[in-house]
């Protein structure tokens, strides 16, 4: 029971890494997404290029090799200082996950009818007042789904940050394996991460019915 | 003086005319009747008036006033305000009630208080004969609503010409006369409108001047006595007959 006790504990330690990882990761790529996003459907064919280029080698290559590349390339390239392992995961996750979503975005946006920007154009608003104003809110309710995926996707892939040995949550629990000869653990491992995709399955499903107040 | 002046507009898409030159004159308060049938350039006439399109050549004047065609955004932006346009799917923005469609632009133009506003928005909803429906959003609401709610959002910016493109193209035809009523009663209250329609009765009764265009020119026009009983051109005789 003890050792129950202890090993539950050290698993809340390592999920406490996991959930960092995850939080801060969303909280930069949701809004840098956002940016990627309006680089890949830019006017100016360069930029445009450029972005698309990059969302297709992020996309196009494993998580676990960024995050390598982040990590040693720097140091292996240009001789220098090592990073905080941790900050360096981050910066792969980050960029990642905003190469994922600016394409959901960008779906997102060209399902709204052409009508609604003449409507606002009519109008006289701007361009960033019919953004903000008329697009943004039928965009978002159209993406949840696909963000809710991806996002749920986020919380098994915080894993792949061992590779740079960054201490989470399937380390805490691969750890007793070495140490105490405890596969156990690992699998317990499973049940955290199932509580967290479940809560936020949940709040997903909340957030849609909260904007079913509209459709469109 | 003309309220509007148009003068050669053209305008091609991928180098193929849709507007060949399209010259024509609106007093205050008179209605005009647009007709012609489908890819005779009438949509695109109201979008290039509106701004939507770019015009290739030609001038737009309001109130003895050229606007520039190929200006700056904030520029388009003023010469859209003279105009306001009523849209055949009535493009409203779905999660806003009925009262806030039509409160939005004025709000982000600076239009009045927020009370003002809100007075006013519900003054032309009820204009419109919807002061019952200001909280509904719009998919509560039949097409024939919708498109009311659409013409008093329009009216909310007191444009100084009010555009309609097929404004019940897209209704069940039990829904047509209630959004050809409201057409109807605004010309009553002095607005200077332009129609675009396929309601050919409607247009002979409420028109102050009809055109007729085909191909990208103004075939015929005139009063709608002169129009549609004593057509000069074969072509308007070929497609009254039709229509």
């Amino acid at each position: 029971m003890d050792q129950f006790v202890s090993i539950t504990l050290e698993l809340m330690r390592g999920f406490g890494e996991t959930l960092k990882l995850f939080g801060l990761t969303l909280v930069i790529s949701i809004p840098l997404g956002l940016v990627v996003c309006f680089g890949s459907m830019s006017g100016f064919a360069p930029l445009r290029t450029l972005t698309r280029s990059f969302v297709w080698v992020i996309r196009g290559t494993p998580l676990m090799l960024q995050l390598v590349v982040v990590f040693y390339g720097p140091g292996l390239i240009f001789g220098l200082p090592s990073i905080d392992r941790f900050k360096a995961a981050l910066a792969a996750f980050a960029v990642n996950y905003a190469c994922y979503f600016s394409e959901i975005y960008r779906g997102g946006i060209e399902s709204i009818p052409n009508g609604q920007y003449e409507a606002g154009q009519v109008l006289g608003m701007t361009r960033r007042q019919i953004f903000f104003r008329v697009i943004l809110l039928q965009m978002f309710k159209r993406i949840l789904p696909p963000m809710g995926n991806e996002i749920i996707t986020l919380v098994k892939d915080t894993a792949l940050a061992r590779t740079i040995s960054v201490y989470e949550l399937m380390w805490s629990g691969q750890a007793y394996i070495k140490s105490d000869g405890l596969i156990w653990p690992m699998f317990y491992t499973g049940a955290f991460y199932l509580l967290w995709s479940g809560l936020l399955t949940v709040l997903f499903r909340t957030l849609e019915r909260k904007l079913n107040y509209f459709r469109g | 003086m003309a309220l509007l002046r148009v003068k050669n507009l053209k305008k091609s898409f991928d180098g193929s005319p849709v507007l060949s030159g399209i010259d024509l004159e609106l007093e205050r308060g008179q209605v005009l009747a647009v007709i012609g049938s489908s890819g005779s350039g009438k949509t695109t006439f109201l979008r290039c008036l509106n701004f939507l399109e770019t015009p290739d050549e030609g001038e737009i004047s309001v109130n003895g006033r050229r606007l520039s065609v190929g200006g700056s955004a904030s520029d388009i932006r003023k010469n859209r305000l003279h105009f306001g346009l009523v849209f055949q799917n009535f493009n409203l923005f779905p999660q806003y009630t009925a009262l806030e469609n039509v409160t939005l632009a004025p709000k982000l133009l600076g239009m009045g208080s927020r009370r003002e506003l809100l007075e006013r928005g519900r003054t032309l909803l009820d204009r419109v004969g919807l002061s019952e429906k200001a909280g509904f959003y719009p998919y509560q609401l039949s097409g024939g609503q919708q498109q009311r709610v659409a013409i008093a959002r329009a009216l909310a910016l007191r444009p100084e010409i009010l555009c309609f493109d097929e404004p019940t193209s897209a209704l069940d035809p039990e829904l047509t006369e209630e959004v050809l009523r409201v057409i109807r009663a605004l010309k009553n209250r002095d607005n200077t409108m332009i129609v675009v329609t396929h309601e050919m009765e409607f247009a002979k009764s409420v028109a102050d001047v009809v055109v007729y265009m085909s191909d990208g020119v103004i075939e015929e026009a005139g009063t709608p006595e002169e129009v549609f009983d004593h057509p000069k051109s074969e072509k308007t005789r070929a497609f009254l007959r039709k229509a």
